[in-house]
C-alpha cells in the first residue's frame, strides 16, 4: 500500500488521479479496526453520516441495498483502497455495517453444494 | 433525538460472500466471460499501485460480475489479465478465493502459463477454460496438460468467451472438483 505518512505535497500534479482519489481520505490509506475484503458485504443502518464528505453520502447511497465493498467501489468511480478507508469511516460511526462473515470463511461441503445448486440453475 | 429506522441494527453477519476468479492470458476476453452468468451488469475497479517510487503510479482494473445464490450466499467473479503489473492485485483477489478459472487461447496455450503458475503457486485450486477454438480441431486435453503441466486432477473444458451455458459447465466442473478434493483429503484442499 501507499504510505505517505504526513509528508505535505507527496505526489505532484502528474499523479491527478491519485491525488483527487486520495485527497477523498485525507492521504490515508489505512482502515480502521474493521478488516475489509472485496467481498465484505456492507449494508446501510439507516443512520445518515455527519460532518463526512459528499463521497462518504455517495458510499452511503450505494449501501441502501447490501453491497460488497468491490461493488461499492465500482458504483461510486473510487479506487478500491479509496473506497475501503470511506467505508471503513462509515462503519466507524455506525452508518453501516459489515453484513458478511469476515473472509476467513472455510468453505465446506455444504456451502460448496449451495453454490453448484446455484451454479446449475443458472 | 428520535427518528424512525435510525437506531443502528445489530451487525450480526449472517451472509456469506465467496469468490473466484478469472484469469487470462494475455489477448482473452475475461470480461465477456465474467459478464456472461452475472446476474448484474459488468462492473469494473480500479486500484492504484507504486510501479517504481513514489511518482510512479500506475492502476489496474478488474472486472466484476455476481451470481446471486441466494440473498444469504452471493458468488463474486473477479477477471483480470495477466499483464505483469496486475500481480499485486491478484495477490488481493485470490485471498481466500474458492478457486480460479483459467482462460486460456487454444492458439496461445503458452500465454496462459503465468496464470497456471500463480495458482499452482499459492495452492489456489483451477479449472482451464480453452477459447479460441472455433471451427479447428480443439487441442486434445492431454496435450494441454502437457503445454501447462497441469495436474491430472485439474479439468480442462472448452468454453466460448461469451456462451453463458460454457461458463456454467466451467464453473460446476471448479466446484466440483472442489468439493472432490475436500471429500477425499480433509480438512486440506490444496492442490499441489
Amino acid at each position: 500500500m501507499i504510505d505517505n505518512g504526513d509528508d505535505e505535497a507527496w505526489f505532484d500534479e502528474d499523479a491527478g488521479p491519485l491525488v483527487r482519489a486520495y485527497a477523498v481520505t485525507r492521504g490515508r490509506t489505512k482502515t480502521g479496526t474493521t478488516q475489509l475484503d472485496l467481498i465484505t458485504l456492507v449494508a446501510a443502518t439507516g443512520l445518515q453520516a455527519q460532518q463526512l464528505g459528499p463521497e462518504h453520502d455517495s458510499v452511503l447511497a450505494v449501501c441502501v441495498e447490501q453491497q460488497s465493498v468491490a461493488e461499492v467501489a465500482a458504483k461510486v468511480g473510487l479506487a478500491l483502497g479509496v473506497v475501503k478507508v470511506l467505508i471503513s469511516d462509515l462503519i466507524e460511526r455506525n452508518c453501516l455495517m459489515v453484513r458478511s462473515r469476515q473472509n476467513a470463511v472455510e468453505p465446506d461441503l455444504e456451502m460448496m453444494q449451495k453454490v453448484l445448486d446455484g451454479i446449475r440453475r443458472l | 433525538m428520535e427518528s424512525a429506522g435510525s437506531e443502528p441494527k445489530t451487525a450480526v453477519p449472517d451472509a456469506t460472500a465467496v469468490k473466484v476468479l478469472v484469469a487470462g492470458g494475455v489477448g482473452t476476453d475475461t470480461p465477456a466471460l465474467v459478464g456472461s452468468v452475472s446476474d448484474i451488469p459488468l462492473l469494473h475497479v480500479e486500484e492504484f499501485f507504486v510501479v517504481g517510487g513514489v511518482a510512479d503510479l500506475a492502476s489496474v482494473g478488474v472486472d466484476l460480475g455476481r451470481i446471486t445464490i441466494s440473498p444469504e450466499l452471493m458468488l463474486y467473479l473477479f477477471g483480470t489479465s495477466t499483464e505483469d503489473r496486475s500481480w499485486f492485485l491478484w495477490d488481493e483477489l485470490s485471498t481466500g478465493a474458492l478457486g480460479a478459472i483459467v482462460l486460456a487461447d487454444a492458439r496461445a496455450l503458452e500465454d496462459s502459463a503465468a496464470a497456471v503458475d500463480f495458482f499452482r503457486g499459492r495452492g489456489i485450486p483451477f479449472v482451464v477454460g480453452l477459447d479460441g477454438v472455433q471451427g479447428g480441431r480443439p487441442p486434445e486435453a492431454d496435450e494441454v496438460r502437457a503445454t501447462l503441466g497441469l495436474a491430472p486432477t485439474v479439468p480442462v473444458r472448452l468454453c466460448g468467451g461469451a456462451r453463458r451455458e460454457s461458463t456454467k459447465q466451467l464453473l460446476i466442473a471448479l466446484v466440483e472438483s472442489l468439493m472432490a478434493a475436500a471429500r477425499t483429503a480433509p480438512p486440506v484442499t490444496a492442490i499441489r
